[in-house]
């Protein structure tokens, strides 16, 4: 392609070049038959468009003598750095590889690498036709054949239950009450989960068609037979209070129960220990909390814990905190008493702290100041003229 | 295709040069090749030559797959394939196929219907006894399931879904580089679903691809190759021409794989 690009080229000069010849000559007798207008010069007419061409496609007896040679290679560079060759592990290659060919680049992508061919080569999807040309699958010529085929399968489910429940209600068998599917405590897979299933682009509308499908299956009086194929594109959601690391309950030497936790707000770090002593005090940093918090919302800050869970009296609180203000130090040592008091407390209380905000962290932090602008919202006065 | 048949015939070719010297001096005045090649000669000539009768003998019968025993005119009335819509909705170009019309409803000629079903079935059973790639189209959402089905029932293709823009103009791009395209498509309903032709119908002009379809009295049947006037609007009707076509493609496998069979039978003997 490229050379009859280029002798098109030349024959398009060649041809002007001949009617040029005329007024060229009467200019100077000595000059050549050579064209005088050049038409086209850019090389883009016979240089091939590489960027259309698309990926480079490999074989498949090209990537097997890629893996052959890379097996070979591997039991050399064994053999070469004094090891064994039958277990040769990748990182032993990465480590030897470092070695030998010590690179100064910074981009790590750019060193020397040796790794099998299937994680350099790109992989293709496999050809979907046999050796006559014909595809394997029914519905490849509409494009998207998982999708559609996904579709066909779940209309067929709707049509055999609908053909059970006749069946049942011919026989005088059917029951309106069966047993259906537990649905609580998940959801239906998203559309990224379902592409990623089905190794194929689904657009918004495909897959609400989908969810529309699966509602209806659901909603048939039958639908426990299909439960295994309902619940494929059903996703379990985890239950929030069991991600919750509840400090071991520890005990003193005298037998006294304590737990110990931490907590940060802004920048004070708290560390509490509570104890099932049985008396009320709060001491902090060696001091009494009155001394520590003369403000009530501080200290009311410390209480709540405590009473939300209606153990005001029992616990003797024992903590250290530093840095920041009054009111983050505060707001620290309320979460650290929170999450020690996980370990003294049942499992419903504990989803109750949660819903009552005592277990979250506030991540509300200080914001910069930016530059042209007084603080971190606040600028400067802005003048008409 | 043919290096399928090659392979199968190059055993029975080494055993047919053993067989007689018959064969041998047949084959030295047809080619005029020398001695030394007269053992390919006579692997590859009685090869194609079978295979050739193969493929070429069923097109020099009329009806060489018995495809008239398929369908009475009694049975297209009784699935009511003379019914059309109402006059309103009558296409120009299908009044030379209407019988009349009865009470403003069309009635479609059955005779000519018979006739132009029996060509289009015989037309289908020929390709699919060469193997062809058979594509079933219909944007009706009705019947889309039965005839996915029935694609899959006789190992064809089927495509009842939205028709996307350059499937067979542009396939290369939509599909792979490589692809082969279908060798014939049969139009269950050859409008979409806003009454407009299906799109399928010009892109396989387009691509010289032969189309079947059974036509409505409001649809257009000029760029169709085999048209079947009828109705597509009743399940009795479609049930019938799945089943018909479902029978004509599998009657055709079957024969092909029967006389690739005693091929293979009658060359090693």
């Amino acid at each position: 392609m490229a050379a009859s690009g280029c002798r098109g080229v030349r024959s398009i000069l060649w041809k002007y070049g001949s009617c040029g010849k005329n007024f060229c000559l009467s200019r100077s007798k000595t000059v050549p038959q050579l064209p005088v207008r050049q038409i086209c010069v850019s090389s883009s007419l016979w240089k091939k468009n590489l960027a259309a061409a698309g990926p480079q496609k490999f074989t498949q007896e090209f990537i097997d003598k890629q893996v052959e040679e890379f097996e070979i290679g591997k039991r050399h560079l064994a053999n070469m750095m004094g090891e064994d060759p039958e277990t040769f592990t990748q990182e032993d290659i990465d480590r030897s590889i470092a070695y030998l060919f010590p690179s100064g680049l910074f981009e790590k992508r750019a060193r020397p690498v040796m790794k099998h061919p299937d994680e350099i080569f790109p992989k293709q999807t496999a050809v979907q036709w046999d050796a006559e040309g014909r595809p394997f699958h029914f519905l490849f010529y509409t494009g998207r054949q998982s999708y559609y085929s996904l579709l066909h399968d779940v209309y067929e489910k709707i049509l055999a239950m609908e053909r059970h429940q006749d069946k049942m209600r011919n026989k005088g068998l059917f029951a309106s009450e069966t047993k259906q599917i537990l649905l609580t405590g998940s959801r239906w897979q998203l559309k990224e989960e379902i592409e990623e299933y089905l190794v194929e682009n689904i657009s918004d509308h495909g897959y609400m068609r989908l969810i529309q499908l699966l509602e209806k299956l659901l909603s048939m009086p039958y639908c426990s037979l299909e439960e295994d194929f309902i619940l494929k594109f059903r996703k379990q959601l985890e239950v929030q209070s069991s991600k919750h690391e509840i400090p071991a309950l520890q005990h003193d030497p005298q037998g006294v129960a304590f737990s110990v936790a931490d907590g940060r707000r802004k920048t004070a770090k708290a560390s509490i220990t509570l104890r099932d002593s049985g008396s009320g005090n709060i001491t902090i940093n060696g001091r009494n909390y009155l001394h520590c918090f003369p403000l009530l919302q501080d200290r009311e800050q410390l209480m709540f814990p405590l009473h939300f869970v209606g153990m005001l009296g029992r616990f003797d609180v024992e903590g250290s905190v530093e840095g920041s203000g009054h009111s983050a130090q505060a707001g620290a040592l309320r979460l650290a008493i929170s999450r020690a008091l996980l370990s003294f407390v049942s499992e419903g209380e504990v989803e109750r702290m949660r819903q009552a905000g005592l277990l979250t962290a506030d991540p509300r932090i200080r914001e910069r100041k930016k530059p042209g602008q007084e603080g971190a919202r606040k600028k400067f006065t802005w003048k008409k003229r | 295709m043919c290096s399928g048949n090659m392979a199968a015939g190059v055993l029975s070719g080494v055993r047919q040069v053993l067989r007689g010297p018959r064969l041998l001096s047949a084959v030295f005045s047809c080619h005029g090749q020398t001695f030394s090649s007269a053992a390919a000669a006579v692997k590859s000539a009685p090869d194609t030559a079978v295979t050739e009768k193969i493929l070429n003998f069923p097109l020099t019968q009329p009806d060489y797959f018995h495809l008239s025993e398929l369908f009475t005119m009694k049975d297209l009335f009784e699935a009511r394939v003379h019914l059309g819509h109402k006059k309103g909705c009558r296409h120009r170009l299908m009044e030379p196929y209407l019988f009349g019309s009865r009470l403003d409803t069309d009635i479609i000629d059955l005779e000519q219907t018979a006739e132009l079903l029996q060509q289009a079935l015989n037309f289908t059973a020929h390709v699919a006894y060469r193997g062809g790639i058979i594509l079933f189209v219909s944007r009706r959402r009705q019947f889309g399931h039965l005839i996915e089905t029935t694609a899959r029932e006789c190992g064809e293709y089927a495509h009842t879904r939205y028709w996307k823009g350059g499937l067979l103009t542009n396939a290369p791009i939509q599909y792979s580089p490589g692809v082969r395209l279908p060798d014939l498509i049969i139009f269950f309903s050859t409008l979409n679903n806003v009454f407009q032709q299906h799109v399928g119908i010009r892109d396989a002009a387009k691509m010289n691809i032969p189309t079947v379809g059974i036509v409505d009295s409001n649809c257009n049947p000029s760029l169709i190759a085999y048209p079947v006037p009828g109705n597509d609007d009743t399940p009795v009707a479609m049930e019938m021409y799945c089943r018909l076509f479902k029978m004509t493609i599998n009657r055709a496998k079957d024969k092909r794989r029967q006389m690739e069979l005693l091929k293979g039978i009658s060359a090693s003997v």
